[in-house]
């Protein structure tokens, strides 16, 4: 569902995605680990088409993100890091304006906004403006931005990131839901993320990918059989 | 149905109209609105009445009203159009807005417009002063009529200024002056104080006029006194089409700083 194929891109002299390749596939969620700094927000930046490429592409659903953006984009669910959203506006509208953008017409609009906002646990706020919700919620209204189309492919930066337990628990949740139908890819720099909710990671350090595999493959990379370990191995060297 | 509309995907003045709907709606989600509304009429009014003694002229033509309407879209217009931007930089929606499956020419075009229809509504809120004209004496309403399309055409090509100096960065106050100090110099380059004094410098004066006919505020001069011509509405399109077009290749080029 989708390809990445050797993308890469620079900021000047600085290189920040060097070369990545990798496929996902339905039902599989794909846990982007690194650490801060390493590439991961910068590569799904790419994948989403907000930033240009310096060189690959990535193909979501068969349709190449430089060449098609709009259909490509059309296929895709994202929620950036920080979840950012419109603030003034109360989560209805929000949502409204999102399923609208994504082509929902008349009667289907109130249903898909329904739906979405059952599916991630709003509906005691859907009139709050977002701006007065805690970031649990906020980070919610976003997560249903992001699903509202129900994209076969969902890419989410840090979704659970500034989360208490139990609002981490609900997102995770939230995901696994959702997981048989789709190809999911979420960065992360919490291990314990991979065991909750992960079928696949890959391990990314300094713009490269250092591994890749399912966690309990990640583990088997030292005696120890810990992921933090291996997670340390693979990507402190490259700091130094 | 929209003649742009492929099977199966949302056609391109839809998403324009969804964004202008959104863009236009949040104007009035916060008091700033209101307080635009409010200063826009206080300040055209006083300046119409108090500056340019509308009652003591014993006229009733619109020419002092009309004759402010620049300067009053320089202060406030940029006030209007410095967030567009700038605050989809600041909160990180523009992440959001330019992943959804439309252009970054609708999503631009239709904040544009709502920028352009809600300074529209501060210039349709004016009408009372035609009013009183009427009903002083008989004003000559097709050059009232000439006026306001003139008004509201010099107010676009302000606002696609403000939209340029507002995708420039994150900051509102840098959208702000920088719209202030673009509008000021294309109004300034065709305002007669400024164009006599440059020309009894020795400027030639086929460079002088030249540069006039570049100015906002030559444009507007005709038709407020009522002359319409299309040459004019097609001078504000053109600085609205290149305002717009300079304002995308910014936003492109710089949307993740």
């Amino acid at each position: 569902m989708l390809k990445v194929e050797n993308l890469r891109k620079s900021f000047g002299d600085f290189e920040a995605v060097k070369g990545i390749t990798f496929s996902v596939k339905k039902g599989e969620v794909l846990g982007f680990l690194g650490p801060n700094g390493a590439g991961k927000s910068t590569t799904m930046r790419m994948i989403t088409g907000f930033l240009p490429p310096t060189s690959g592409t990535a193909v979501i659903c068969g349709h190449d993100i430089s060449a098609d953006p709009v259909a490509a984009k059309a296929c895709i669910g994202y929620l950036p890091e920080s979840a950012p959203s419109y603030r003034a506006m109360t989560v209805e509208d929000f949502l409204t304006f999102c399923a609208k953008v994504r082509g929902f017409k008349g009667a289907d609009v109130k249903a898909k906004v329904d739906a979405v906002i059952e599916k991630a646990r709003l509906t005691s706020v859907r009139r709050q403006t977002i701006e007065t919700l805690s970031k649990g919620y906020r980070q919610r209204t976003c997560f249903a931005q992001a699903v509202i189309h129900d994209p076969p492919v969902l890419i989410m930066d840090e979704p659970t990131d500034g989360l208490d337990p139990n609002q981490k628990f609900v997102v995770r949740q939230m995901i696994k839901e959702m997981s048989a139908d789709k190809a999911i890819i979420i960065s992360t720099h919490i291990l314990e993320e991979v065991d909750a909710v992960c079928t696949r990671a890959l391990i990314i350090a300094d713009g490269e990918i250092k591994a890749d595999g399912t966690p309990d493959a990640l583990r088997a990379k030292d005696p120890s059989g810990k992921l933090d370990v291996v997670f340390r191995k693979l990507t402190m060297k490259e700091e130094k | 149905m929209c003649p742009c509309s492929k099977d199966g995907q949302t056609c391109g003045c839809r998403n324009v109209r969804t964004i202008f709907a959104r863009e236009f709606k949040s104007y009035f989600d916060s008091p700033v609105a209101y307080v635009f509304l409010v200063a826009f009429l206080v300040l055209i009014g006083f300046l119409t009445f108090g500056v340019a003694m509308f009652y003591e002229r014993r006229q009733a033509d619109l020419t002092p009203f009309f004759f402010w309407h620049p300067w009053v879209y320089l202060l406030l217009v940029p006030a209007a159009t410095m967030g567009l931007w700038a605050e989809e930089r600041r909160n990180g929606t523009i992440e959001l807005l330019l992943t959804l499956p439309i252009t970054l020419g609708q999503a631009l075009i239709g904040k544009f417009l709502a920028a352009w229809a809600f300074i529209g509504i501060a210039l349709a809120l004016t009408v009372p002063i035609v009013f009183t004209a009427g009903w002083l004496g008989s004003p000559d309403y097709g050059a009232v009529f000439c006026g306001y399309v003139g008004s509201f055409f010099l107010a676009g090509a302000a606002t696609a200024v403000g939209v340029f100096a507002s995708s420039l960065s994150r900051s509102q106050v840098i959208g702000f002056v920088v719209a202030l100090a673009l509008t000021f110099l294309l109004l300034i380059i065709g305002f007669d104080p400024v164009v006599n004094a440059v020309a009894n410098w020795g400027v030639p004066t086929a460079i002088v006029n030249g540069v006039a006919e570049c100015s906002l505020l030559r444009h507007f001069d005709a038709m407020r006194r009522g002359v319409l011509d299309f040459a004019d509405i097609g001078y504000y399109i053109g600085v609205i089409v290149f305002m717009l077009a300079a304002a995308r290749v910014v936003t492109d080029s710089r949307k993740a700083s």
